[in-house]
């Protein structure tokens, strides 16, 4: 019977500090394909594993000036060239009152750009991931700690990919099928 | 010097007499103690009751409603010159009760406040909640809520556009992105513990609804990495919000001319008293929670301390809105605004004015005492009478103002009808109802925020 293709290699740890010690060894060894799963933030990681700073806050900044500026150039456009309306002699350009609802805007197209950058960034939804098929994964949101190497990475090879991942010292080290 | 420095470090380690999270938990425990509650707890019999009142309620809630369509808002007892009832003191008492929740949520995150992790859950779902039940209000009182979408500006066949220059339009834009923020920030906040309850959970129903609201997390270090970001950016976003929200809602009062609305005092005294109340309704609901649920671990008594501090803090700052206001009468030499006092104080509604001064001012200075503050039973019956008072707060505002205005011919009084107050109680119907299914289906408190709490063992240095 052919081998089912491998998505990668999983080991398993029981505490942050074995995790971030691995995804450390990790990249030093070589390997760049590969992803650490907390049930916690690990601040450590982002430097274990070299990660880049999340491009999130740029979406963020540039849909807030977005929303600003087109919030209140669309009060302008609607007070004092669609739909002038004389109120007691005020001027129709009142730009302090523009200011709550402009601001408003503001919060509001970050705020949603925010979670939509969130969900993108992270790929969601997506109800199907191979590392579901390791069945002590489920404990990856409750109290352990999962480094898994994948099979694209060019450094991967089967065996000695497993003999490096047990040679961290993992509670155990398995084959995540796709 | 060494030792002292040592008894120094094993001091902060302890992080003081009142842990945040009681000591013994593991990463552990601390997911399977959380999430039991929704997924093995079941239908315990106080919940069962619990919901059964509050279904009960809500249904009056939606028999008024409906009885309100039919024969029109004269049903309620707005007149002239009383135009806003009920309608508005509900609207801003729920608004300002939630904004509790996104304080604990996003201003404590940004302090840096560790005690906030275990009660901010339920605090955001209380805040969303109360803020269904304000957009009851502005929404039936527009009469025609089939019609509300013309409160937003879109181009339409009337060539016409909302006026940008009225408070009411600012407070449109104001609640509405204040929903709209609270629900993306508590559903962001949920992610992982949904996660966590998809794992955990045993039937096949639950995991995949568990499953399609987490949307495929996996806790991966790219997620964390984006996620974290991404929560202290919704936390610094919300920040301002929450404050803007009730001053926006000052603002329709205060922009207006009205004696006893016109006062530069009502942003911060509002959004106070938004706190006030909101952290009163959170102690409201978290004690008996933590009762009937065993969450003492969790929520300690060091989070009721806080709490009640909070309230005894910003229920002076109502208090010294009060105080300005009653100043500000007699210092302007405005007739207009000296006989608003006087009137508000000895007129036919001064009943309202001196118990909201004893339930506001009064009876909340006995959280100056320890004692008072670590004795449950009198914390949940003071956050009642902050409740209370806080209602009475905007009935005096509201009516007391405008009851009595500048033409002697335009007086009149104003008495809630039986549909007011079916409607002011079907409301808090809902706000329990939804509580209850909150409680029952989704975990009510931060699991990983909690892990969090959690000293790790060998990081290694006194840090």
């Amino acid at each position: 019977m052919p081998r089912k293709p491998l998505y990668g290699l999983m080991a398993e740890f029981s505490t942050p500090e074995e995790l971030v010690q691995a995804a450390h060894r990790t990249h030093e060894e070589g390997y760049r394909k590969f992803d650490a799963f907390s049930p916690i933030p690990i601040e450590e990681l982002h430097h274990a594993m070299h990660l880049k700073d999340s491009p999130l806050p740029k979406f963020v900044i540039t849909a807030g000036i977005l929303g600003c500026l087109g919030m209140f150039g669309f009060l302008y456009w609607i007070s004092a060239i669609d739909y002038p309306l004389n109120v007691g002699g005020r001027p129709l350009y009142s730009w302090p009152s523009f200011i709550p609802v402009t601001y408003e805007i503001t919060v509001l197209s970050a705020g949603l750009t925010t979670v939509a950058s969130l969900l993108l960034l992270c790929g969601f939804p997506m109800p199907y991931h191979p590392v579901f098929n390791v069945p002590r994964f489920k404990l990856a949101s409750r109290d352990k700690f999962f480094l898994c190497i994948e099979a694209e990475d060019p450094k991967f090879d089967l065996q000695r990919t497993k003999e490096f991942l047990a040679s961290l010292r993992p509670y155990e080290v398995s084959e995540v099928e796709i | 010097m060494a030792d002292h420095l040592e008894t120094r470090n094993s001091t902060t380690t302890l992080a003081g007499p009142e842990p945040v999270l009681a000591p013994g938990h593991t990463y552990a425990t601390v997911t399977d103690k959380i999430a039991a509650v929704p997924l093995e707890v079941g239908w315990p019999r106080f919940w069962i009751v619990g919901f059964t009142i509050s279904a009960l309620i809500f249904g009056m809630l939606l028999m008024t409603i409906l009885w309100l369509l039919g024969k029109g808002i004269g049903v309620w007892g707005p007149n002239n010159p009383v135009g806003w009832g009920f309608d508005i003191i509900n609207f801003v008492w729920w608004i300002g009760i939630g904004h509790a929740g996104t304080l604990i949520s996003a201003i404590l995150l940004l302090l840096r406040q560790q005690w906030r992790m275990s009660i901010s859950r339920f605090a955001e779902a209380m805040t969303l909640f109360a803020v269904a039940c304000a957009f009851l209000y502005p929404t039936f009182h527009t009469g025609r809520p089939w019609l509300a979408y013309w409160l937003l500006p879109y181009p339409n066949t009337m060539a016409m556009w909302p006026q940008p220059r009225s408070p009411l339009l600012w407070d449109v834009f104001a609640v509405s992105t204040y929903a709209t923020i609270s629900l993306v920030f508590w559903y962001v906040g949920l992610i992982p513990d949904l996660a966590s309850m998809r794992d955990r959970a045993k039937s096949r129903f639950a995991q995949v609804i568990y499953g399609i609201l987490a949307l495929g997390w996996r806790g991966s270090a790219q997620h964390w990495n984006h996620y974290e970001i991404a929560s202290l950016i919704l936390a610094g976003l919300s920040t301002p919000l929450v404050l803007s929200v009730h001053t926006v809602v000052s603002f329709d009062f205060a922009v207006g001319l009205i004696p006893g609305w016109h006062a530069t005092i009502f942003p911060p005294y509002f959004v106070a008293g938004a706190i006030y109340s909101g952290f009163a309704m959170v102690l409201t609901l978290a004690i008996p929670m933590r009762a009937w649920y065993g969450m003492q671990d969790f929520i300690t008594m060091k989070h009721i301390d806080n709490m009640c501090k909070v309230m005894l803090g910003t229920g002076l700052i109502v208090a010294y809105g009060y105080a300005m206001e009653a100043f500000m009468a007699w210092y302007s030499g405005n007739l207009w605004e000296m006989f608003m006092f006087k009137n508000r104080t000895t007129g036919p509604y001064g009943w309202s004015y001196w118990s909201l001064i004893i339930f506001n001012v009064l009876i909340p200075q006995v959280l100056w005492l320890k004692k008072a503050r670590q004795n449950i039973p009198l914390v949940f019956v003071l956050s009642l009478v902050i409740n209370v008072g806080m209602w009475l707060e905007r009935f005096v505002i509201i009516v007391t103002s405008l009851h009595r205005d500048f033409l002697p011919a335009s007086w009149g009084m104003y008495y809630p009808t039986k549909y007011d107050w079916s409607m002011y109680l079907g409301s808090i119907g809902l706000f329990l109802t939804l509580m209850y299914l909150f409680v029952r289906f989704l975990p009510s408190i931060s699991i990983f925020e909690v892990r969090t709490l959690i000293p790790r063992a060998s990081k290694g240095g006194a840090h």
